[in-house]
């Protein structure tokens, strides 16, 4: 796989760690995830898969952010 | 600390705010923060009070004050809601973000988790752009060190602009000199200019043309950098905020309007529209934290959280996540059934030992026998019947739970259950709030306002309920015991009585994900929103002081409410059962009038009557149930579960009626305090009613198939 493959932040497995490359979400989901850290370039690991598969929670800038599936599939990643 | 006195019952329905200085001289200090980062741990520890922590995101929902003292001078301390951003999303975020823009604090702390610095920078940038007089106070420095963090303070302070104080509130640490910090800013005659972030050129060029103009406008404390950018973003809520804030909309001014349209116009050309606006604001803001945490933030390790990953994968894994929520639930069962046995026995032998005496004594002070009657009978046995049989299990279940909650486990539920709530296109944080439940369906309310979405925060409303709080409990393990179990002690009886009582809490949640799903289907249609749930590192409960706190607590709730609420209720009750119309007391004619509708749902006229009783609370449910069949003819006194047991089921009661009761003491309408709560956060009648059909209608439903197709087996 090229490193700058780009694939949805939902397509990493656990302990896979990737670059934010851009977010397709809008309006307050986006600005929510910009708050927390998800700038383009922030490297984001996916640590861990609930119970049922999803959520998934990512470690990004120090903390552990759980997100559904249909949002982690709006953040674009690369690497 | 989990749930207090502060934050349940009638408090918790309290959500406005208003500064009660005690002398002129006050200052007013808020606290902000971003979620989960120890904000009213440090406001506890300044104030002495106990506002409600806990070990997940969006504790505090609401603004909470209190006073304190510092080298002569005194404030009063808000403790606002976390929020990560004043740009805000959430109801919740609003009320913080109103606070600090609006409330005119004479300074602002910013609390911020040493363990993840940079991100809680972005909230401290955005603080320092309103208020001149910020104090970075840098928290959770002994998590810090244990992971390997250091910090080069004085650096971050020189970035900043800005005093940066490390604290450790849990161990009041740092306090002191953060206080003094503040202290010597609000003395400084010509407030300091923070460093304020640089934006991107147009974006510079646009808010300084907004500048010149509110410059010259009244625009009372807010600086007019600040301003000019918030015009720039057009974020409705604060602009809202700010018409009232001044007392008249700001762009009503001619020239500002013609300065904003050359800036918009500006903006636009270099193909920055709104959004694009927004997202370079927010990315300059994380970058320059970026840059000020670059060689000020230390690890001498790369993340060493291997204990945090290893309990994770024991709580949320596939194959462990769902047995081991099972088992704790009922493991809390268990302890606080088995805890509450002795205290119980020994609470009910003192109590009612001490009704002889208060019947002598009101006959020593020559006191007519009808008053003796209704004060040792009515008022008095009530009250005795509160606290010996439902105090017990409440002292002990509140701290297990709060134990949970300080360790950090409920976002864990959360995250656990959150595929089964986006079936039910509701939000993943109702497994917060439904935990919250547990301990009091009033601060579940209230906890609702973590949820973004109104249509699902109305959901979680609408459904609280349908888990058992607090009060409900005592209910249903009495019940359980009585006709299901034996009263035998033992180490199987109990577990036993473990099992079953989660078996019906299951029932709940499992209603609870029905009604969601209904909601979602008919009146409150809609696709799941999206959300972000932080999942906090685990921390040590401070497990002594937390037990202690809450036992003390949590009984003098109980007693504050036997006293309000139990004791006028036996009131009634006694005279209800010795006031007689036409030859028949009161209460066989009210009884008797639902008995009816009772024995349609298998229960009788009296139980339907106390679960009506029992509506400003539910722990009162029981024991007027009790007063009422022993006014009726067999007086006896309480001794054991099995002595009560006689009673119910010389009254009719066999094992149908049990069920029964345990279901609808499971689904009926919420207690005053919930409706009133459901009230002020919904500010509507229509669901305030819903919230009470609801429930109701599920126990009706219930109930009556139950009794009627148990009666047809058995016949």
């Amino acid at each position: 796989m090229s490193i700058n493959h780009i694939r949805p932040l939902s397509a990493l497995r656990e302990g896979q760690t990737a670059q934010v490359s851009s977010l397709l979400s809008g309006g307050s989901m986006r600005r929510r995830l910009q708050d927390i850290g998800f700038i383009e370039g922030t490297q984001v690991e996916c640590v861990q898969k609930s119970p049922a598969g999803d959520p998934v929670a990512y470690r990004v800038r120090g903390a552990l952010i759980a997100l559904r599936s249909e949002d982690s599939a709006k953040v674009l990643v690369t690497g | 600390m989990g749930l207090t006195n502060e934050s349940v019952g009638r408090a918790a329905a309290d959500s406005g705010l208003v500064i009660h200085k005690q002398r002129d001289s006050d200052r007013v200090i808020a606290l902000a923060g971003n979620p989960n980062v120890g904000k009213s741990t440090v406001f506890n520890a300044l104030t002495g009070l106990n506002q409600h922590t806990g070990n997940w995101p969006g504790k505090t929902v609401s603004n909470a004050q209190g006073y304190c003292e510092y080298g002569g001078q005194g404030y009063i301390m808000v403790d606002i809601p976390g929020c990560y951003s004043l740009m805000a999303h959430s109801a919740e975020e609003e009320v913080a973000r109103d606070f600090i823009c609006y409330g005119q604090p004479d300074g602002v702390i910013v609390v911020c988790d040493a363990t993840c610095l940079e991100r809680n920078l972005n909230l401290v940038l955005q603080t320092m752009e309103i208020s001149p007089r910020v104090v970075v106070c840098v928290n959770l420095m002994d998590e810090a060190r244990r992971k390997g963090i250091s910090l080069n303070v004085p650096l971050l302070s020189e970035r900043l602009g800005a005093p940066v104080v490390c604290t450790e509130a849990r161990g009041k640490k740092g306090l002191k000199k953060l206080m003094q910090t503040m202290g010597k800013l609000l003395r400084e005659e010509v407030p300091r200019q923070p460093v304020q972030t640089e934006y991107i050129a147009p974006i510079e060029e646009a808010a300084a043309m907004l500048e010149a103009v509110l410059e010259r406008e009244d625009i009372r404390t807010l600086p007019p950098r600040w301003l000019a950018l918030r015009l720039l973003d057009r974020d409705e809520s604060l602009l809202k905020g700010l018409e009232e804030f001044l007392g008249r909309d700001i762009l009503e001014c001619p020239e500002l309007r013609e300065a904003l349209e050359q800036a918009e116009a500006l903006l636009n050309a270099h193909g920055l529209a709104r959004e694009q606006r927004l997202d370079s604001i927010v990315s300059s803001l994380v970058h320059r934290a970026e840059e000020i945490c670059r060689g000020a933030v230390l690890r001498s390790h790369p993340f060493q959280e291997e204990r945090d990953r290893k309990i994770d994968r024991i709580l949320t894994s596939k194959r462990t996540g769902f047995p081991v929520m099972l088992l704790l639930l009922a493991a809390v069962f268990w302890l606080t059934i088995t805890g509450a046995n002795y205290p119980s026995k020994l609470l009910s032998k003192g109590l009612f030992g001490l009704q002889e005496y208060l019947s002598q004594a009101l006959q020593y002070l020559g006191a007519p026998g009808w008053l003796e009657n209704l004060l040792a009978d009515g008022v008095y046995r009530t009250l005795a019947w509160v606290v010996s049989v439902m105090l017990p299990p409440m002292a002990i279940f509140f701290p297990l739970f709060t134990l949970l909650e300080d360790l950090g486990y409920l976002p864990r539920v959360a995250f656990n259950l959150d595929k089964y709530f986006k079936k039910c296109s509701a939000c993943g944080k109702q497994a917060l709030t439904m935990c919250m439940g547990f301990g009091c369906n009033a601060a579940g309310i209230v906890g609702c306002r973590i949820i973004d979405s109104p249509r699902e925060r109305l959901i979680a409303m609408l459904t609280n309920n349908f888990v058992p709080c607090n009060g409900r409990f005592p209910t249903l393990i009495a019940i359980l015991t009585m006709f299901f179990i034996g009263t035998g002690t033992g180490l199987l009886p109990s577990a036993a009585c473990a099992l079953l009582l989660t078996g019906v809490i299951l029932l709940g949640v499992g209603m609870t994900f029905l009604s969601s799903k209904l909601l979602s289907m008919t009146v409150l249609k809609g696709v799941p929103s999206s959300f972000t749930l932080e999942l906090p590192p685990y921390r040590r409960p401070q497990i002594g002081k937390t037990i202690v706190r809450s036992i003390f607590d949590r009984t003098l709730f109980v007693l504050g409410r036997a006293v309000s609420v139990a004791a006028p209720a036996g009131l009634v009750i006694w005279l209800m059962a010795n006031v007689t119309l036409g030859g028949q007391s009161l209460l066989a004619h009210c009884s008797g009038f639902l008995d009816p509708l009772g024995r349609f749902l298998g229960m009788d006229g009296v139980i339907l009557l106390a679960f009506i009783l029992g509506f400003p609370a539910n722990e009162i449910v029981v024991p007027v149930m009790l007063m009422a069949y022993m006014s009726a003819g067999t007086l006896m006194d309480y001794e054991s579960l099995d002595a009560l047991r006689m009673v119910l089921v010389q009254n009719g009661w066999n094992w149908i009626t049990a069920v029964c009761v345990m279901l609808f003491s499971l689904f009926h309408w919420p207690c005053s305090t919930t409706c009133i709560t459901i009230y002020k956060e919904t500010k509507s009648w229509k669901w305030t009613a819903a919230s009470m059909v609801l429930p109701t209608m599920a126990g009706v439903i219930f109930c009556a198939v139950f009794a009627n197709l148990a009666r047809l087996i058995l016949n």
